[in-house]
């Protein structure tokens, strides 16, 4: 089985396929209906000026969040 | 226009309009209504309802344009508000604007309508774009496994609008009842579901509003709003027991939530469905608005750009509307001068020119300024930038509790000195969070807006000639010092709570339409001529009448002339003995031992919670100089000057109380409008006052301290 990591810990421009996504109520729900679901694809774009909000691309689109966000999200990394 | 509309047309069909943000929705609306746009509020909160008419081989229909939306949970106002619409209003036809390029996750939203069981028809817009991107959609296969009919769409060019109609009025023509759609969720929420929705039927929870596998599948989410009216009518209901021992067996055995795993495999259906209808080429793909977000927000040239896109933003706004603003002021200067020189003499005369020309012509000359100032949002809005606005700095704003969207707001009001609070409040919408949303609102009058800079320049020429660039600057960043401080105070005490996720699509870069511009531009200022024109009116009445009376009796304002007193100083009797000028001498007694600031100082400031400009002219009445332009007499500053009880510490003092102080009545009218309550209206004067007060007190204390002044 290959590489997991935090969504946080991944270097721009590294692939994977998020396997979970912790957090529930309102947070949980949020990023869920913003496509980060188990089975996304996602690939890291980059990091806001100040290192924080990350940029990901998802289901072929650009999302922005926060590493306190991100960090709840677990990713298994594509070679 | 609805007024006129309704008198001889009574709308058949209700078209309600749903769609992600993004999505291309508004453009579709626009598209469909033309300027039939009708803007207000959905009942009790500050979402914004647009509805127009669509009018058709002589029919008319209503168009709704619901919030966008990338869900309906209860979570959010706009969801909840999109949800109840539906609920309640059951429209004929439900469109859902799906973004063709982004099909999987536009199509969670499409699901649970399908859920709900609306009549529904796709508008796969911007069919265009995902083309150009190698996305080939088959619509048919589409339409087909969804059950739904799918009209392809370019909103901004017009294109697939009229086969939408004629779909959608076909669909509402088609439908009987509602049929919610049965997907599934996985073996256990389906079974679940079951018994769900037996229990539901048996318990009579749905009454005639919702559908009971829909009510079934929101309350197994564990939805609050749902819940509570469950609840509500049977507390021991059985439906919420099954919810309830669904949920601990989820969080036992999985630990997560049914609704967590119900939206995976909602998403789930919607992969699928996707891959039934597209050959989709690896999406990893850098396209053009990748390309060009490599160097808007790079980690040195974004913050540049930034800057500069803010910088011009403000110049153009203030520079372009200076004409359109000057052409009002004369057009109302020469109003004020033939009312005078028509009407007699007298309280009459005094009430239409000072009361309702003056004060009519202070709301006008915001027109322009709103207008640009909407102009220009909305082309940072439609284009894509804003988000990255945002993005680039939502981590400083972070640390003050407020959002990345508070940014534009903020520079608007005045960040750079010369703004102007009324629009940069209004500027505010974008954010979603009400708490972030209202303390954006409070601490953005502490900014330098252009009707303080009288003032500044006048006690600066008077005081610190030498400095005027670097006491402009020294305010500016002064003012940005308590907008901090400030706002974390706020968000640390009365609105204190976890900052709002972060959690934001950064959409493609696109060229805005004309038309969504104007149509923007137009109903936002229409809105604010409208509601802030007819209290601000009334209000400017009042204030007239409190500089106004009582004033001086016919007996004294001739011992006055018999003692040769000149029209200047008559003037400033009239203004001392009216109630505005017996405030001032009342508060002379706080204000004169803590700031140094004498009854002429304080009337003044009475006059310039009408609109800060009044500062300047007051002062000038005050000191009995007759009239005083705004842009700040020289006389005056050399009045000032020679005052005994005047120094560079008065001066500065009196700038930074002014900075701070009350905003003016027109932002006070927006704030009450924007945050939908009096209580802010009236928070944001106490607090800034008091904040105010303490601030300059320290100031005149220390300086006194230290030996500066006299």
């Amino acid at each position: 089985m290959s590489e997991r990591a935090r969504l946080t810990d991944m270097m721009k421009g590294q692939k994977g396929i998020v396997l979970s996504v912790k957090g529930r109520g309102a947070y949980g729900k949020r990023i869920r209906d913003m496509g980060v679901v188990p089975g996304a694809h996602v690939l890291v774009e980059g990091e806001a000026p100040l290192g924080d909000p990350i940029e990901i691309k998802v289901m072929g689109y650009n999302l922005t969040l926060r590493r306190s966000e991100a960090e709840n999200i677990i990713v298994e990394l594509e070679p | 226009m609805t007024e006129l509309l309704s008198s001889f047309d009574i709308p058949g069909l209700t078209i309600a309009l749903a769609g992600n943000p993004n999505s291309g929705k508004t453009t579709v609306f626009n598209e469909l209504t033309g300027a039939h746009q009708h803007v207000g509020n959905y009942p009790g909160v500050t979402v914004e309802k647009k509805s127009g008419f669509l009018r058709r081989d002589g029919e008319t229909f209503e168009v709704v344009d619901l919030p966008g939306t990338y869900s309906l949970t209860a979570y959010s106002q706009e969801e909840l508000v999109a949800r109840s619409f539906l609920v309640d209003e059951r429209p004929d036809v439900v469109i859902d604007v799906v973004d063709a390029s982004n099909l999987e996750r536009n199509l969670n939203l499409a699901v649970q309508l399908m859920e709900m069981g609306v009549p529904l028809v796709i508008a796969l817009n911007m069919v265009d774009t995902a083309r150009g991107r190698g996305l080939v959609i088959d619509e048919k296969a589409l339409s087909d496994v969804l059950g739904v009919p799918v009209v392809p769409t370019v909103g901004s060019k017009g294109e697939g609008i009229d086969l939408l109609i004629e779909t959608a009025v076909s669909v509402a023509r088609g439908v009987g009842s509602w049929k919610p759609a049965d997907i599934s969720y996985g073996r256990e929420m389906d079974e679940a579901l079951v018994d769900l929705h037996a229990a539901v039927v048996e318990e009579k929870l749905s009454g005639d509003r919702y559908e009971p596998r829909w009510l079934a599948i929101k309350l197994l989410e564990q939805d609050e709003d749902l819940t509570a009216m469950v609840a509500r009518s049977s507390a021991s209901s059985r439906a919420l027991g099954i919810v309830r021992k669904v949920a601990h067996h989820v969080e036992v055995t999985l630990d997560d939530t049914p609704e967590n795993l119900i939206s995976d495999y909602r998403f789930a259906f919607a992969s699928s469905v996707v891959k039934s209808c597209l050959a989709r080429p690896r999406e990893d793909r850098r396209n053009l608005s990748d390309r060009i977000d490599a160097v808007l927000t790079h980690r040195l040239g974004g913050p540049v750009f930034l800057f500069v896109v803010l910088w011009f933003v403000y110049r153009f706004t203030f520079t372009a509307s200076e004409w359109p603003v000057l052409g009002l002021d004369m057009l109302f200067g020469w109003a004020h001068r033939a009312v005078e020189s028509a009407m007699p003499a007298g309280l009459l005369r005094s009430l239409v020119v000072s009361g309702v020309i003056d004060g009519v012509g202070g709301v006008l000359s915001f027109v322009p300024l709103i207008m640009f100032m909407f102009f220009f949002t909305a082309i940072l809005e439609d284009s894509g930038y804003m988000a990255r606005m945002a993005f680039i700095m939502d981590r400083v704003l972070r640390v003050f509790g407020m959002h990345g969207n508070s940014m534009l707001a903020l520079i608007v009001s005045g960040g750079i000195a010369g703004g102007c609070a009324v629009p940069g409040i209004m500027a505010t919408r974008t954010l979603r969070d009400p708490r972030e949303r209202i303390v954006t609102i409070l601490v953005a009058p502490l900014l330098n807006c252009g009707a303080k800079l009288p003032i500044y320049l006048l006690l600066t020429a008077a005081f610190f000639p030498a400095y005027r660039g670097e006491i402009m600057l020294l305010l500016t960043l002064i003012a940005w010092l308590f907008v901090a401080l400030a706002a974390m105070l706020i968000r640390s005490t009365i609105l204190r709570g976890k900052p709002s996720p972060f959690v934001m699509e950064l959409p493609p870069y696109r060229i805005p339409t004309v038309k969504g511009l104007f149509i923007h531009m137009w109903e936002r200022t229409w809105e604010y001529v409208k509601k802030a024109g007819t209290i601000l009116l009334a209000i400017s009445i009042l204030l007239w009448a409190l500089m106004t009376f009582p004033g001086l009796s016919r007996e004294q304002e001739q011992r006055l002339v018999d003692r040769g007193a000149t029209e200047g100083e008559l003037a400033q009797e009239r203004l001392a003995t009216s109630a505005a000028g017996r405030i001032g001498g009342a508060l002379e007694h706080v204000t004169g031992p803590l700031m140094g600031f004498d009854w002429r100082t304080d009337v003044a400031l009475v006059g310039g919670f009408a609109a800060k400009e009044v500062i300047v002219t007051t002062m000038g009445t005050a000191y009995s100089l007759g009239e005083v332009d705004a842009s700040g007499s020289t006389q005056l500053a050399g009045r000032l000057q020679r005052e005994p009880g005047w120094s560079g510490l008065t001066a500065f003092a009196l700038m930074i109380f002014t900075m701070l102080y009350a905003p003016c009545l027109a932002t006070v009218v927006v704030i009450r409008r924007e945050t939908g309550s009096v209580r802010w209206a009236v928070f944001s004067v106490v607090f800034n006052t008091l904040l105010a007060t303490l601030v300059t007190t320290a100031i005149v204390q220390l300086g006194r301290l230290v030996g500066l002044g006299g």
